[in-house]
């Protein structure tokens, strides 16, 4: 029988994706390691390896096909021996949902009656997982799980083939998601539909031409909406004076041999990291039960890449040198612009920073990056006039602009963090300490 | 001239060595590997290898002498040392032959020599002739140069009368007295044989069990089987000097009381634990950080160093085979980009210990559990209770599994008698699956095999134990 190769789940949270390229058509050899295909999810563009060997019979979805299934078939694969007529009547079905008639005929012939002797049915009917699929976890994740009353179906696996392990459990504990999911979430309609292609709103507008949601698209409109609609939002902005800063970053960047190339959103990403490590009440995420304190500044840096934005994340910053982060930055937005990040490289930062200093802007306002606290907004270095002792004088100056969870993160310690965020930046050198 | 640019090169070709190459070159990498000596490195040629071959030797010739109680009879029964030997030496030569094989089945250079890290990704290697072989350049550098035998002072080895492994595996004579310093694998393997093939053995162990990682039951039932085996073994006790003979060794032995007593043996083996091979491999040209001997990475092998990586024995313990090659494969899928790629779970790493009674065991102990803070539920089944053990004749030993008492976790797996080491692969597994008491308690064991037990001890943990 032809082995079904199914679109995979790429990344714990994908439930369907766009197959952008076929890399090998109908016909050819294929050896376990080849790459198949090529699959846009959510964020990212990622390449499909064969698992088995033998020649690709059939491609059932071509390629640019949008919103595939995950487990759906998306071609099947002729084993050493078969023939094309092999495929005559293969079942294409998916692979994750029910299984297909052909499968089961014993079951599709006695159409349920009663279970013939008491003691052979189960005890309890398995838990229905969310999308109807079977949920894979193991022994240890199921009873944990349900020992702290969470459902695993919620938790996204990192075992082998997404499978639910110990570690997954113990780090929604800890996270305080996988919790049966918030009804107001999980109830079908979006809230704030947007209008569609054909909405006579659009009827007297000038020509257009409609260019199809990508799939990242779709979740920056569905996260951004759910955090502008349902998190309270409040700003706080300070001017922050960088010429030390800037004589600092000239400095260091002049020095011999330096083999670095140190930016000001550098030293922004570091003096955040650190002045989160020195107020932890603004390295938080608001839950309905608790308001988890996290342990390490992870700082989110927005990207902007083809078609939308996405947030890699330099992994506790404070930690790092200035060259360190750099580096960091630079291969994240490297491989972030190829489309190559790998899932942990841009899920489960702590706080977001977005730059737009380089296209001249003095500030702006930024919707939190959920389930973050805040958001910092970079405006330009700039000279401005500064009054100092009653005196004009010309000072390099920068405009930051906090936006936080009011629900976890109130006003007075919004303010203490731009105080602390203020005097790093200020004064540089004082990181040394 | 050859190539000398190489998208993985690996410095040592032991069992970490060779099996992250073949795992590197399947991957689609170009990759070489520089090895000094031998091909499969000490488990294959000096360690894990040669040792089961002379055990099985031992074994064969144990079961000879007792061979009445089986209702047969071996009349005669005698040994040639240097038959045992040599079948050990052949066993070694046989799979260094078949790592070169496969090696190069999977295209992966061999370099015969020493390498050097030279920093900036390129490796400078020195050929086995002494000559200096042209540099080799690498994105990614993985360092495999394993471990090699600790020595004590004022005890250390001189290959001659003071013995490590090498010796103690192609010995000048067989000695009628032996002193083994150490009751970890290595010591209590080696006791083990000289004592089956009839030398007077005594082993000194400076902790309060020998083995002193294992589960202390196991280790008291381990001990009581080999002194009733022969073995002599001074727990609590450790060796303060030793005095050299034409051919002997007059060794001082102090025990916790302060008292002393003085043996006399043919030879000593100081297997006394195995330190990192951290020099002469250039670690000063990189920033390669150290810790008591072996190289820091983080759970994927990396060093401080970005592009130079550190695998097996040399990257700190537990200093086992199966870990090295393990945590190669880690290693060399994170650097291939490979989804899904974790940190190697050291609590399920097994340790198997080939003596007579053989041991094994994966997770924690009983103690360590309690030590962690677990509230434990702890099972165990004698091999007396097993049909299989008793017609085997092996009726000694024990299976022991420690759960955790709120969710089932199997936290370890201890085991004592015969064949154990094939049996504890299925707690591995068991525990790798994260199954609870309750898919063992559902699994079918076939009967009649020593397996049983295992059924029998999770059984047993939760008061459910049926043959005992």
């Amino acid at each position: 029988m032809p082995i079904k190769i199914l679109m995979p789940a790429l990344s714990p949270t994908m439930t369907e994706g766009n197959l952008a390229k076929w890399h090998k058509k109908e016909g050819d050899a294929v050896e376990s390691g080849d790459v198949l295909a090529e699959i846009e999810t959510d964020k990212a563009t990622m390449e499909v390896e064969a698992v088995e060997e033998g020649t690709l019979g059939k491609i059932v979805v071509p390629e640019g096909t949008a919103d595939v299934a995950v487990n759906a078939v998306i071609a099947l694969l002729l084993e050493e021996g078969e023939d094309a007529s092999a495929l005559d009547g293969a079942d294409t079905s998916s692979g994750g949902a029910a299984p297909a008639a052909a499968e089961e005929p014993k079951q599709e012939a006695k159409p349920a009656p009663a279970a013939p002797t008491a003691a052979s049915a189960p005890a309890e009917a398995p838990a229905p997982a969310a999308s109807g699929g079977r949920v894979f976890a193991s022994p240890l994740a199921r009873r944990i799980a349900s020992q702290e009353g969470l459902d695993v179906a919620a938790i996204s696996g990192s075992g082998p083939r997404g499978r639910v392990v110990k570690r997954d459990v113990e780090a929604a504990l800890a996270s305080g998601t996988g919790k049966a999911a918030p009804k107001a979430a999980a109830a079908g309609a979006p809230p704030a539909a947007a209008p569609t292609v054909d909405d006579p709103v659009f009827a007297n507008m000038p020509e257009f031409e409609a260019v199809p949601n990508s799939s990242m698209r779709k979740v920056i409109a569905s996260r951004l909406t759910a955090s502008a609609r349902d998190i309270p939002h409040f700003n706080v902005t300070a001017d922050i004076e960088i010429d030390n800063l800037m004589k600092a970053r000239k400095d260091l960047n002049g020095r011999d041999g330096a083999d670095y190339k140190i930016s000001v959103n550098d030293f922004v990403i570091k003096a955040v990291a650190v002045a989160l490590k020195r107020c932890p009440d603004v390295n938080v995420s608001y839950t309905d039960d608790a308001i988890l304190k996290f342990k390490r500044a992870d700082v989110s840096i927005a990207v902007a890449i083809e078609g939308g934005l996405i947030t890699p994340i330099i992994k506790d910053a404070g930690a790092m040198g200035l060259a360190e982060i750099s580096s960091t930055a630079k291969e994240l937005a490297g491989k972030a612009r190829d489309g190559k990040l790998q899932p942990e490289e841009f899920q489960g930062g702590t706080f977001t920073i977005s730059n737009l200093g380089m296209f001249g802007v003095k500030s702006f306002n930024s919707i939190i990056n959920p389930p973050q606290g805040g958001i910092l907004s970079v405006g330009a270095g700039e000279q401005r006039p500064v009054v100092k002792n009653g005196a004009l004088s010309v000072a390099t100056v920068m405009s930051l602009t906090l936006a936080v969870d009011h629900r976890c993160i109130d006003g007075a310690t919004a303010a203490g963090f731009m105080k602390e965020l203020k005097a790093i930046l200020e004064d540089p050198i004082s990181l040394l300490l | 001239m050859a190539d000398t640019s190489f998208d993985v090169v690996i410095i040592g070709a032991g069992p970490g060595g060779y099996v992250t190459a073949i795992r590197a070159a399947q991957l689609g990498m170009k990759t070489a590997i520089i090895e000094k000596k031998h091909l499969g490195g000490i488990c294959l040629n000096w360690g894990c290898i040669p040792t089961k071959a002379l055990l099985r030797s031992a074994e064969i010739y144990h079961y000879m002498q007792h061979a009445d109680a089986y209702g047969l009879s071996a009349k005669d029964v005698s040994f040639d040392i240097e038959k045992v030997i040599g079948r050990s030496r052949g066993v070694s030569k046989q799979l260094n032959g078949g790592v070169g094989h496969l090696l190069k089945k999977n295209k992966v250079t061999v370099i015969d020599g020493t390498g050097k890290l030279k920093g900036g990704g390129k490796v400078a290697v020195t050929g086995t002739d002494g000559k200096a072989l042209p540099d080799l350049s690498a994105n990614h550098i993985i360092v495999a140069t394993g471990a090699r035998p600790r020595a004590l002072p004022g005890l250390e080895p001189d290959g001659k009368l003071v013995w490590t492994y090498f010796e103690a595996l192609k010995p000048d004579i067989f000695p009628k007295k032996l002193l083994v310093i150490g009751s970890g694998a290595i010591g209590i393997e080696f006791a083990s044989f000289y004592q089956t093939l009839g030398a007077d053995v005594t082993v000194v162990e400076v902790m309060s069990q020998i083995m002193p990682v294992e589960d202390a039951e196991i280790s008291g039932i381990a001990r009581k089987q080999m002194e009733k085996n022969g073995l002599k073994i001074l727990t609590e006790a450790k060796v303060t000097k030793l005095a050299k003979g034409a051919n002997d060794v007059t060794c001082t032995v102090e025990d916790k009381a302060g008292k002393i007593q003085e043996i006399k043996v043919d030879r000593v083996i100081s297997a006394v634990g195995v330190q990192g091979n951290i020099e002469d491999i250039g670690l000063e040209n990189t920033k390669v950080k150290t810790d008591r001997g072996c190289i820091v990475i983080d759970g994927y092998g990396r060093t401080a160093e970005a592009g130079v990586y550190a695998i097996g024995d040399v990257a700190g313990p537990p200093m086992l085979a199966h870990k090295a090659e393990h945590e190669g494969v880690i290693c060399i899928e994170k650097i291939a980009g490979r989804p899904n790629v974790h940190p190697m779970e050291k609590t399920q790493i097994p340790g198997c210990t080939y003596c007579q009674p053989q041991v094994a065991s994966v997770g924690l102990t009983e103690a360590k559990a309690k030590e962690e803070g677990y509230k434990v539920k702890v099972g165990r089944f004698p091999f007396i209770g097993n049909g299989k053990a008793i017609a085997l004749g092996e009726p000694e030993g024990l299976i022991k599994t420690v759960f955790d008492e709120k969710t089932g976790q199997l936290l370890g797996a201890h085991m004592v008698g015969a064949e154990v080491t094939e049996l504890i692969q299925g707690f591995v597994i068991a525990m790798g699956l994260e199954t609870t008491e309750e898919e063992l308690m559902h699994t079918v064991f076939p009967h009649p095999t020593l397996s049983e037990m295992m059924h029998e001890s999770v059984l047993d943990a939760y008061g459910r134990v049926i043959h005992f």
